[in-house]
């Protein structure tokens, strides 16, 4: 077991390092995308409202195998030439801004509406209202969700293992084919993994507590 | 567009709703052991039994953070080193179930916490077993309060039985991709195929999950 763990230290070093790229990457693509259409979701306009719905309805419902699968084989054949750790990070991406969009859309509603007509009333314009005194608010109820999206992330980035994307789960394959120990190996890649999840997920939990009783 | 109409010839239909078939198969059976599984290990988190609900949500917690492809290798490719051999329906079934049962206790535990403490100290002081209180009391409370986040556990059960085309279980997602590996001009008649199939069963578990809720909220 320590011989697997010595052997291919470098190889699961990278793993974790791209692992840990495509997750931050893809979380920070889906924030923004995420955010967009949140924000559509609760516009004054309709088609706006109903665009955010449908793309939110549909993503969520499709696996992010079947999402990242079709970003690895039909965008090079068809569009520009991608690797795979690029099309995985875009299907990660894709996929968590739904989920995202979901999280943020219930922070957003959850502050009393009394908020916005307050600030409508005081003056503010619509956008104004929302980045001064809406989102600030949002904030805090949506960062415990968005930790567990994180960590969500990490673990489902392993579908970079189905495109050649280089990470964890990959490396972990690669090593277990060439060394035939497959239990060692695939319970080292666990612990690697539950490294990068397990303080994640006590410190959202511990934020969780912490700001519901505030 | 005539590609769409070579692509979706009988043949490659049948082919698919087979794979669909095998999806469903493996999703119905681990919907079922993961949610007896996951209400045992919710309940023996809840009860705080010394040492014993400490280690159960110490093992639930360690499922929960690893990726399921992880756990579904693992039961396919590592668990023979270790002399049990498992044939790939039952490998799949075996990994979801282990990995949504642990899902799903968080989900049972967080449920029966929402329940106020009140209703168990006054159900205690009626006379009720515990064993009582929790079954006529507190479950059917949480129950209701557990049904949205549970179907969407089942949701995301559904969609991760595509994983388990890396241990080549003969699901909608591998037959696809044999379709377009055989001629590839099929590639965009598959994905649409596979999206609307996900998109459809995925879709009428939520529809049914908006009218259970409903239905409980209004029986109150």
């Amino acid at each position: 077991m320590w011989s697997i763990l010595t052997n291919n230290w470098n190889a699961l070093l990278s793993g974790l390092g791209y692992t840990l790229a495509a997750s931050i990457l893809a979380l920070i693509g889906s924030l923004i995308i995420g955010t967009l259409f949140a924000l559509m979701e609760i516009s004054p306009f309709k088609a706006l409202r109903i665009i955010g719905r449908i793309y939110v309805e549909v993503v969520r419902n499709i696996p992010l195998l079947v999402i990242t699968l079709a970003f690895y084989v039909i965008v090079p054949r068809f569009i520009i030439k991608i690797d795979g750790f690029t099309a995985g990070t875009i299907g990660l991406l894709i996929y968590t801004s739904a989920f995202i969009a979901e999280t943020v859309r219930a922070g957003i509603e959850a502050v009393p509406s009394g908020q916005m007509e307050g600030a409508r009333s005081i003056g503010m314009s619509y956008t104004q209202a929302m980045r001064q005194i809406i989102f600030p608010q949002a904030f805090k109820i949506v960062i415990p969700p968005l930790g567990n999206q994180f960590i969500n992330l990490v673990k489902n980035s392993s579908v970079l293992a189905f495109v050649a994307g280089f990470d964890l789960m990959y490396q972990g394959k690669l090593i277990a084919a060439t060394t035939f120990s497959t239990f060692d190996t695939y319970l080292i890649v666990g612990v690697l993994y539950l490294i990068l999840t397990m303080p994640l997920s006590y410190l959202m939990r511990y934020l969780e507590k912490k700001w519901v009783t505030a | 567009m005539h590609i769409f109409i070579d692509a979706y010839s009988w043949i490659n239909l049948r082919y698919l709703l087979q794979g669909l078939g095998v999806t469903l198969e493996v999703s119905v059976a681990s919907i079922i052991f993961s949610f007896v599984l996951g209400v045992i290990l919710g309940l023996a988190r809840y009860v705080k039994i010394k040492y014993f609900s400490a280690i159960v949500g110490f093992v639930i917690d360690v499922i929960r953070n690893l990726p399921l492809l992880l756990i579904l290798f693992f039961t396919y490719f590592a668990l023979p080193e270790i002399g049990i051999r498992l044939n790939v329906i039952i490998a799949a079934i075996v990994a979801m179930s282990i990995f949504e049962s642990a899902m799903l206790a968080e989900i049972v535990r967080s449920g029966i916490n929402a329940v106020p403490r009140g209703q168990m100290e006054a159900a205690r002081s009626n006379g009720l077993t515990f064993y009582q209180a929790m079954r006529y009391i507190i479950m059917p409370q949480a129950l209701k309060k557990m049904i949205p986040p549970i179907v969407s556990q089942f949701i995301s059960l559904v969609k991760d039985t595509s994983l388990a085309t890396i241990i080549l279980l003969p699901e909608a997602t591998y037959h696809a991709q044999i379709i377009y590996g055989q001629n590839i001009n099929y590639m965009i008649p598959m994905f649409v195929a596979l999206a609307v199939m996900y998109f459809v069963v995925n879709y009428a578990l939520s529809l049914a999950s908006r009218w259970l809720d409903r239905r409980l909220v209004q029986s109150n």
